[in-house]
């Protein structure tokens, strides 16, 4: 259903925003039906319902390029256009909303030609070959001439670079000799993210899309979230791939080659592989990796159980401050960090107000620092000689595991962020089938974790498995929610908010008796705006804790997930890592053995000591939109 | 530059007093009133302007704006610009009651940025007019507030195409917006909008004080009224006239002038190219159809440069944005580049007529759907004459 959806500050052009749209201008028809004929059948459908998304509910297909689901509405790659009878054009099916009875005809000898032509076009600007390209075997473009039988290139074909690939960025690399203009990527950028870096430059033929100054993508205020990529439809941007240097890491015998993964990736890699949205693969991803040849597999889980210990005791640290000495300076809420994008985001757009941001590293960091620290010295294996790779879901995690900050262990604390689609493909490359692979567990030390670091994937993961950990520690009972899961921080609701009443708690934490313990979660960047405007309002003074993820759904719709992504499929990745954790043993962050043994051992001055300041926290940079 | 021929239409000794009683009338009065006139917009597409502005006066909104295009950006176009400098007072009456027949409050005129010269005097011409509280709030103690405000334009061409134009008045690239909605639903700021050509403005004021009946004593019945030409091109007297509509190519070859005329452009770039065996073809919106462009071709001039000089503004003037008219006008320009190197086969050529028309059908807006049109008629009109000279 088409929206209106213009408000004040709006960033994204109306040109390319939906627009509800009424029959005689009467809003109070939208919605009634309408009988419309299709190829010659009559159906009913909602009036201000697009001709697509009525022919997709009578699964009758209609080719699409530059309509994305998730995005608002360019109408420009024209792929789509369809006959209404009475109307001298053709019209394209992804914008144009049914509002009167109309016959509709969607592949008449004039709409086939059309839409040949449209791919005939785009291919006699399209550089390169399919067997060459990152995106051979799930490209749209491919898709489409294979759909429309193109057996030649009709309007000619380039042949040679005419523009420059954008390496600059740790995260996201741009080939815009690839690029079909389909703006999905700019309108990620500016209306889904609300980042704005990407927007058409030139006119005419010479229209290409571009950043600020046409500077390379690394100057500009990228947050390196991936998001744009996970909706081009062509190989014109993908992720920065570093899976060659993995590879030549692995084939060195003198190096200890150590992957994390995150849990995201498992939740979604069997997409890779021909599975359907849904189905958790973590063990025999742990196989998949031992046969490519990593030395150890961990699980991130375990760091993001020990991400709610720090981040937990900070948050009980701050509250103490604020409620028993009334210290003014503290600041509250306390904004969750471990989203790359979501950090580079407030540095660039709110770097005012970067104290309210939790001053703990990513899982992904902490678990670096203490493989070539704890880990190293414990194995006595020369830290110098570890490789740590990060399996992650996310683009920003290449950038992040790149800042001059994350040398806490004297070295790069990690070494490279891997994409699932990136270790996906170095599966296919070792010639392994995933889906067939036997099980088999992590390995220990790491091995073992918590359902709570599980469900940091999907949005409202941290909040719940702080919850999980955090009441119990100041009541000594668990949440009162049934079997643990707190549905309130789950779904995929932009915004969330909540509160838990604190009562009959332990001596210690007795300032904290009868505070109501507010929450809030958001994800995606668009969100995360909206929540620090309402911060900048001041209408999130009693509010205690803030859950922000810079990808919409949280980590399973990360830029480095496999590609497509709807809102359909990231549910599904939710629902996935839900159920695997409630059938986990252990489910709470602090019952975690090998977090309790880190702290006995290793951190032996507790979360938030002195040791862990130095290597599982973190400084922020004031960044500014405005960069030199 | 005054209007060249008789000025009926629009006579030099317009009584800008009319206002005060036009005012007098209710909204609906003056739809009716132009309803009833039958005219149709002056900008190219001709779309009935009564029903416009009832559409724009039915739709329920806080605000409304009425936009006055003055864009001016088809090539051999210069009337408005004749309008804007010697009949103003015409056209911001014509805008005024736009606003009172539709409800806005606000108006604004969307500058062409090479008329920037013209700038100071409209300016003056409205402080002038809101001194005399013929603009402002409760004009002439009616209770009408309305002001008017001017917007420049910075070059592109595809910025009068009326939705673009909103685009690029509210801050952003000059982008056509997938319609519907239209503006007279959702326009400059998702505000009922109605933009309308600076003709169009100006034929208001005259039918609302001279009549619909006296309008529609000119013309045809399909294209009642008069109609500002400007001719440009191999004639002796270029310029602009007043014609009523119905006239023919041939009538107007003679009123300017013309001799040894090999072909007539109605419509400007993006419009028709007619050869003699079709100079008997009427300018109407039923025929032979124009927003003021005639631009005359005589026996010395070549068919094929003249191609490609329109396609070379079509590559250059597309916004972008749709395949079709981004891409498809480059093809067609390649193409004009392959036949005057004499290496375009007829059969390609074929093609390319082929790739015209799912232009004209797909394209998203009206520029490209109207682009192939000089490259259709002048290769199907002067096939011989750009083949054998090669
Ligand atoms: C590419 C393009 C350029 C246009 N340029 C102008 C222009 O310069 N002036 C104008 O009045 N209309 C122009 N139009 C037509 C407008 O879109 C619109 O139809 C017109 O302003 C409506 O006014 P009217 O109904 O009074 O003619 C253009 C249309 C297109 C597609
Ligand atoms: S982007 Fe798509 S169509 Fe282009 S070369 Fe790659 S796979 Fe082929
Ligand atoms: S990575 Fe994110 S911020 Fe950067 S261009 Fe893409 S969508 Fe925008
Ligand atoms: S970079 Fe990709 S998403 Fe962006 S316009 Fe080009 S093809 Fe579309
Ligand atoms: S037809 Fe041309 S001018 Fe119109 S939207 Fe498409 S590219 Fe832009
Ligand atoms: S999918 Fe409809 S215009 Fe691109």
């Amino acid at each position: 259903m088409m929206e209106y959806s213009k408000k004040n500050g709006d960033r994204a052009p109306v040109a390319s925003k939906p627009l509800k749209v009424a029959p005689h201008g009467l809003e109070s028809d939208i919605g009634s039906k309408v009988e419309v004929e299709i190829n010659g059948k009559a159906y009913k459908v909602p009036i201000g319902m697009t001709i697509l998304d009525a022919c997709k509910k009578q699964n009758i297909h209609i080719p699409t390029l530059c309509y994305h689901e998730d995005l608002c509405l360019a109408g420009v790659c024209r792929i789509c256009v369809v006959e209404v009878e009475g109307m001298r054009s053709l019209q394209a099916a992804c914008t144009y909303p049914i509002t009167n009875r109309m016959k509709i005809k969607t592949s008449s000898e004039q709409v086939r030609k059309a839409r040949r032509h449209v791919i005939d076009l785009l291919l006699s600007e399209h550089y390169g070959e399919c067997y060459s390209c990152h995106r051979n075997g799930n490209c749209e473009l491919q898709k489409l001439s294979k759909e429309y039988g193109v057996d030649s290139y009709r309007f000619g074909h380039v042949i040679e670079r005419r523009h420059n690939v954008d390496h600059s960025s740790y995260s996201v690399v741009r080939d815009m000799d690839k690029c079909v203009l389909c703006k999905r990527c700019v309108r990620t950028c500016i209306d889904l993210q609300e980042v704005g870096v990407l927007e058409s430059t030139n006119r005419g033929y010479d229209t290409t899309i571009t950043t600020f100054n046409d500077l390379p993508l690394a100057e500009v205020i990228c947050i390196n979230c991936g998001q744009c990529i996970n909706r081009c439809p062509t190989a014109a941007l993908r992720a920065n791939d570093p899976s060659h240097f993995i590879w030549e890491a692995i084939d060195n015998p003198k190096k200890h080659v150590v992957c994390q993964t995150a849990p995201s990736p498992r939740a979604a890699i069997g997409e890779e592989f021909g599975l359907a949205p849904g189905h958790s693969m973590t063990k025999q991803l742990n196989t998949a990796l031992r046969m490519i040849g990593f030395d150890r597999v961990f699980d991130t889980n375990f760091a993001a159980d020990l991400t709610i210990m720090e981040e937990g005791t900070e948050l009980l640290l701050r509250l103490k401050r604020s409620l028993v000495n009334g210290d003014k300076s503290v600041h509250l809420p306390q904004f969750t960090s471990c989203s790359p994008g979501w950090v580079k985001y407030i540095e660039h757009f709110y770097p005012e107000y970067l104290d309210y941001l939790s001053s703990c590293k990513s899982p992904q960091q902490m678990f670096g620092s203490l493989l070539k620290t704890f880990y190293a010295e414990e194995h006595n294996i020369d830290p110098a000689e570890i490789v740590t790779v990060a399996i992650m879901p996310c683009s920003a995690k290449k950038f992040e595991c790149n800042r001059p900050e994350m040398t806490a262990s004297g070295f790069k604390d990690v070494d490279f962020g891997l994409t699932t689609r990136e270790l996906a493909q170095m599966i296919r490359e070792a010639g392994l089938r995933l889906p067939e692979l036997p099980p088999s567990n992590f390995d220990d030390p790491f091995g073992e974790a918590s359902g709570a670091g599980l469900i940091f994937g999907a949005t409202g993961g941290v909040m719940e498995a702080a919850l999980r950990t955090a009441y119990e520690l100041v009541t000594g009972r668990t949440v009162p929610f049934e079997n643990l899961n707190i549905e309130a921080c789950r779904g995929m609701e932009g915004i969330k908010q909540a509160s838990v009443l604190l009562t009959g708690l332990k001596p210690e934490w007795a300032f904290l008796e009868g505070v109501n313990l507010k929450f809030m979660i958001a994800h995606g960047t668009a969100n995360a705006k909206k929540v620090m405007e309402m911060l900048k309002a001041g209408e999130l003074a009693d509010f205690h804790f803030i859950e922000i993820m810079g990808c919409p759904g949280g980590c399973i719709g990360g830029g480095g997930q496999p590609i497509p992504t709807s809102g359909e499929i990231r549910k599904l990745r939710a629902k996935a890592i839900y159920e695997e954790d409630a059938g986990l043993p252990i489910r709470k962050s602090h019952e975690n053995p090998n977090v309790n043994y880190i702290y006995e051992k290793f951190l032996t001055d507790g979360p938030c000591g002195h040791k862990s300041h130095k290597l599982l926290h973190t400084h922020y940079v004031k960044r500014g939109k405005y960069i030199v | 530059m005054p209007i060249i021929n008789n000025k009926e239409l629009f006579p030099t000794d317009y009584n800008d007093r009319i206002l005060i009683e036009a005012l007098k009338k209710t909204p609906q009065d003056i739809i009716y009133e132009i309803r009833e006139s039958g005219l149709k917009g002056r900008g190219g597409a001709g779309f009935p302007t009564g029903t416009k502005w009832n559409l724009a006066s039915a739709a329920v909104a806080e605000k409304k704006f009425v936009v006055c295009n003055a864009d001016e950006g088809e090539p051999g176009t210069f009337k408005d610009r004749v309008l804007l400098t010697d009949y103003l007072p015409m056209v911001i009456d014509g805008i005024t009651l736009g606003g009172r027949a539709i409800g806005a409050q606000k108006g604004y005129i969307y500058l062409r940025g090479e008329y920037r010269y013209m700038l100071g005097r409209l300016e003056n011409y409205i402080a002038q007019m809101i001194s005399e509280n013929r603009l402002g709030n409760n004009i002439l103690g009616t209770g009408f507030d309305f002001t008017i405000e001017i917007r420049l334009g910075a070059g592109a061409y595809i910025c009068g195409e009326e939705s673009a134009l909103i685009e690029s008045m509210e801050g952003h690239r000059g982008e056509a917006r997938n319609r519907p909605p239209f503006p007279v639903n959702r326009g400059y700021f998702c505000y009922p909008t109605i933009v309308n050509n600076v003709e169009t403005f100006a034929s208001v004021a005259v039918i609302i004080s001279k009549g619909a009946d006296w309008f529609k004593s000119f013309g045809t019945s399909k294209s009642p009224g008069k109609k500002l030409l400007s001719v440009s091109g191999d004639c002796r007297k270029p310029g602009v006239y007043e014609v009523p509509f119905g006239i023919n190519v041939k009538e107007l070859l003679k009123l300017v002038d013309a001799r040894k005329t090999k072909a007539v452009q109605i419509g400007g770039a993006s419009g028709y190219c007619l050869p003699r065996s079709q100079f008997d073809r009427t300018i109407s919106f039923e025929d032979a159809s124009t927003g003021g462009s005639v631009i005359i071709f005589n026996q010395t001039r070549d068919m094929l440069s003249v191609l490609k000089n329109f396609q070379e503004f079509f590559v250059e003037e597309s916004c972008g944005q749709c395949t079709p008219c981004r891409v498809g006008n480059k093809k067609l320009l390649d193409g004009v580049e392959k036949i005057e190197q004499g290496e375009c086969s007829i059969s390609y050529i074929r093609e390319l007529m082929d790739l015209g028309r799912s232009m004209q059908m797909a394209s998203k807006c009206g520029l490209g759907q109207s682009a192939p049109n000089s490259f259709i008629s002048i290769v199907t009109h002067f096939e011989n004459e750009i083949f054998s000279s090669r």
